[in-house]
């Protein structure tokens, strides 16, 4: 398993992980939607992880893919949180867009 | 009685007080017992002051040290002194006869107590002047008086001419007082002390420039030309009539104008280096004095008359003071204040009783319903005028035998020219007001009533000194009571002394002495004389200010003066102001603080467009942060 791993370049690993994390990066700060924000949201943790890994097993160090469980556990729970707001927000203004949070303004 | 000499000045400081936190809910009777028993208590301290002096020799009361800088170290300590016990007999007794008259003259005014608080601050800061043992307690005393003659003469001062003319006095003693305290400064600097008696030490040991000293008496007397209304700064005087009449006679007689004198008598060791600037005092002396003269002989007020002949009375102190009869200048300024006060609170129970008429030309035969006023104003008139016997008759006429042996017969000339003028007009004051028939409105003639007892008293007992004032320093040659006492009471601080014959006090021959008496009496016996038939007998009276032509009108309007300073000074000062105000006030420094002000506003403005409520903007903001974070860090 290890080597089936290496037969990939590290470089790689870090390109596909940048990849993804700019991906999400540019969801949250583009799409309106809620639900797309939290999932490009999962999307960066999710880069992180990939990239934890990959190091990981690279080093032959365990340490990293722990990082990667605890990452994995905090984001289910962010997601389970960040899913009720948008719940509650859906119930106040019919809507998931974003753009209409913006109450702070006024 | 060194522990009770504090007590002189503080007593009437603090009738001040009290007089003023809580005298508005009093009784106006408690009110006037405050303000005047204080001032008693002082007076019989200065006279238990006065005997022991006289007795041992000045006594010294040092308070505490007011401050310590370096070398210069000031306490607030009094000396007192032959001289500074003179002034506190004249300050305290003479200050304490016109609060009792107030409490007659005030009776119907609404700030009653007011008045007393301002009065007894006036008295506590004119003991502070003449009791300090320095020139700084001097200059304490000096603000002070300046302050209560702002107060008091602007007392009524919901009239806008009243408080102009306080604003006016102000303002003209403070040009005076800048010259006394930078001559006070070169004093220091000069002798390294303020106290008179180490200035006074250390004359010998410092030996300084005679430019330097003659920079610092005319400094000196730049301050006592503000106070003692000498020419260029004399106009507040006369307009500070504005003021009810007891004021008047505080600061004409007893306080304030003596002030100046004081200073320069005070001086008189630094005064004695300088001839130069003892010839200033008296070139401007003389000209004030005939000065004042001429303008005092077409005024028509009352009060005016009589605060011209006061500037005429200080030129000729000034004259004294000049030709170094320091102890003759004091002892007019005795008589003086006797027959002045006299004069104006006789003034004063004329106005009251002709409910507020100031213009002679509306009064006349006043003598029939005010015999004692009469009376009293004949008095103050001939004592004044040099009649032979009342008090100004010695002290003038020592002031004009010291100028004829100091300066000679075209100095006595013009200074018997502005003592002559003295007493043409205040005989014509005296014949037009009380002479010939009730000019008044028939009200007027109804209302027409002697002043209470109050009033009428201390009136009285100022006669009584106006008329025996004078046998304090009789001339030698008369062999009247004993000769020149008060000049020996005197010596030790101050005494007459002739720079052209060595610093010796003048001795002309007996009947030179007796020749320039007779000439002088003999003219002012001449012009009451004159008088009496023009004013009195064929009733002429001066002519309505619309009907006065060439110099009559030259006199009545002071010759311009009040229009020459406006146009010189007044004018283009508020000039200056107003462009000063509109560049430096609007433009520069409302310009910068508003700018800032604006600036801020515009700024945050531009920052409030950030803060735009959008998420995405925010995040964006973090993301920008994160990567430019991330740049610097790493690449």
């Amino acid at each position: 398993m290890l080597d089936v791993v290496k037969t990939i370049p590290i470089e790689y690993y870090v390109y596909l992980s940048s990849l993804l994390f700019c991906i999400g990066v540019f969801g949250v700060l583009i799409r309106r939607n809620a639900i797309v924000v939290l999932m490009c949201i999962e999307l960066m943790l999710n880069a992180v992880n990939l990239l934890l890994a990959a190091f990981s097993t690279y080093l032959s160090d365990a340490q990293g893919q722990i990082m990667v469980f605890f990452i994995m556990v905090v984001a289910a729970a962010e997601a389970a949180v960040g899913l009720g707001i948008l719940v509650m927000i859906f119930r106040n203004t019919k809507s998931t867009d974003i753009y209409s949070l913006d109450s702070l303004k006024h | 009685m060194e522990k009770l000499i504090p007590l002189i000045p503080f007593l009437p400081f603090l009738g001040f007080a009290v007089n003023g936190l809580f005298g508005r809910n009093w009784s106006k009777s408690t009110v006037g017992l405050i303000g005047s028993g204080t001032l008693l208590v002082s007076f019989l301290l200065s006279v238990a002051c006065f005997n022991q002096v006289a007795a041992t020799g000045p006594i010294h009361t040092v308070l505490y040290n007011f401050l310590t800088v370096d070398s210069l170290s000031v306490n607030f300590s009094f000396l007192v002194d032959q001289l500074s016990v003179w002034m506190m007999l004249i300050v305290t007794g003479v200050g304490f006869l016109i609060h009792v008259y107030s409490i007659g003259y005030m009776h119907d005014d609404e700030g009653f107590w007011k008045f007393f608080a301002y009065l007894n601050l006036f008295i506590f800061s004119m003991l502070l002047l003449v009791m300090g043992d320095n020139l700084v307690m001097l200059f304490f005393g000096w603000e002070g008086v300046g302050l209560c003659s702002y107060l008091l003469i602007g007392f009524w001062y919901t009239n806008k001419d009243f408080s102009k003319a306080a604003r006016k006095a102000f303002i003209m003693n403070r040009i005076g007082d800048l010259g006394l305290l930078l001559g006070i400064f070169l004093i220091f600097k000069t002798f390294g002390s303020v106290t008179y008696t180490d200035i006074f030490a250390r004359i010998e040991t410092v030996n300084p420039d005679p430019a330097i000293m003659t920079t610092i008496c005319l400094l000196l007397f730049v301050g006592a030309m503000g106070k003692s209304a000498q020419i260029p700064l004399y106009t507040w005087l006369p307009d500070a009539m504005a003021g009810p009449t007891p004021v008047s006679a505080l600061i004409h007689a007893a306080t304030m104008v003596t002030a100046g004198i004081y200073l320069v008598a005070r001086c008189n060791p630094l005064y004695n280096l300088s001839p130069d600037a003892l010839s200033v005092v008296a070139a401007i002396g003389l000209i004030t004095s005939i000065w004042a003269g001429l303008i005092g002989l077409r005024q028509n007020d009352i009060k005016k008359v009589l605060a011209y002949s006061t500037v005429s009375q200080l030129g000729l102190m000034f004259v004294s003071l000049g030709m170094g009869a320091y102890v003759s200048a004091m002892f007019h300024v005795t008589t003086h204040a006797f027959f002045k006060a006299l004069l104006f609170l006789g003034a004063g129970s004329v106005i009251h009783a002709m409910g507020g008429e100031q213009d002679i030309r509306n009064m006349g035969g006043l003598r029939k319903s005010l015999p004692v006023t009469f009376w009293i104003f004949v008095v103050g008139t001939f004592a004044i005028s040099g009649f032979p016997l009342l008090a100004g008759f010695f002290s003038k006429d020592e002031i004009f035998a010291n100028t004829y042996a100091a300066g000679g017969s075209l100095w006595w000339g013009l200074a018997g020219l502005g003592g002559l003028i003295t007493a043409i007009y205040m005989c014509r004051l005296l014949f037009v007001t009380f002479f010939g028939n009730f000019r008044g409105t028939a009200e007027q003639k109804h209302h027409l009533h002697e002043s209470p007892g109050v009033m009428t008293i201390p009136l009285i007992v100022l006669a009584i000194l106006s008329v025996a004032g004078g046998f304090l320093n009789t001339p030698h040659f008369l062999h009247l009571g004993t000769p020149q006492w008060m000049a020996h009471f005197l010596e030790p601080v101050v005494r007459n002394t002739n720079l052209a014959h060595g610093g010796e006090p003048h001795h002309l021959p007996e009947s030179t002495e007796w020749a320039l008496m007779a000439f002088t009496t003999s003219l002012a016996l001449l012009v009451i004389i004159i008088s009496y038939f023009v004013y009195a007998v064929r009733r002429s009276l001066p002519v309505a200010d619309t009907d006065q032509t060439g110099l009559t009108r030259l006199l009545a309007r002071k010759f311009y003066v009040d229009e020459i300073y406006d146009f010189l000074f007044v004018k283009p000062t508020e000039k200056i102001s107003q462009l000063l105000h509109y560049f430096a006030d609007v433009w520069a420094i409302d310009g910068l603080v508003n700018g800032v002000g604006s600036g801020i506003k515009v700024l945050g403005a531009q920052f409030r467009k950030l803060q735009n409520g959008n998420m995405e903007y925010y995040l964006l903001g973090m993301v920008v942060g994160a990567v430019l974070l991330f740049l610097t860090l790493f690449m």
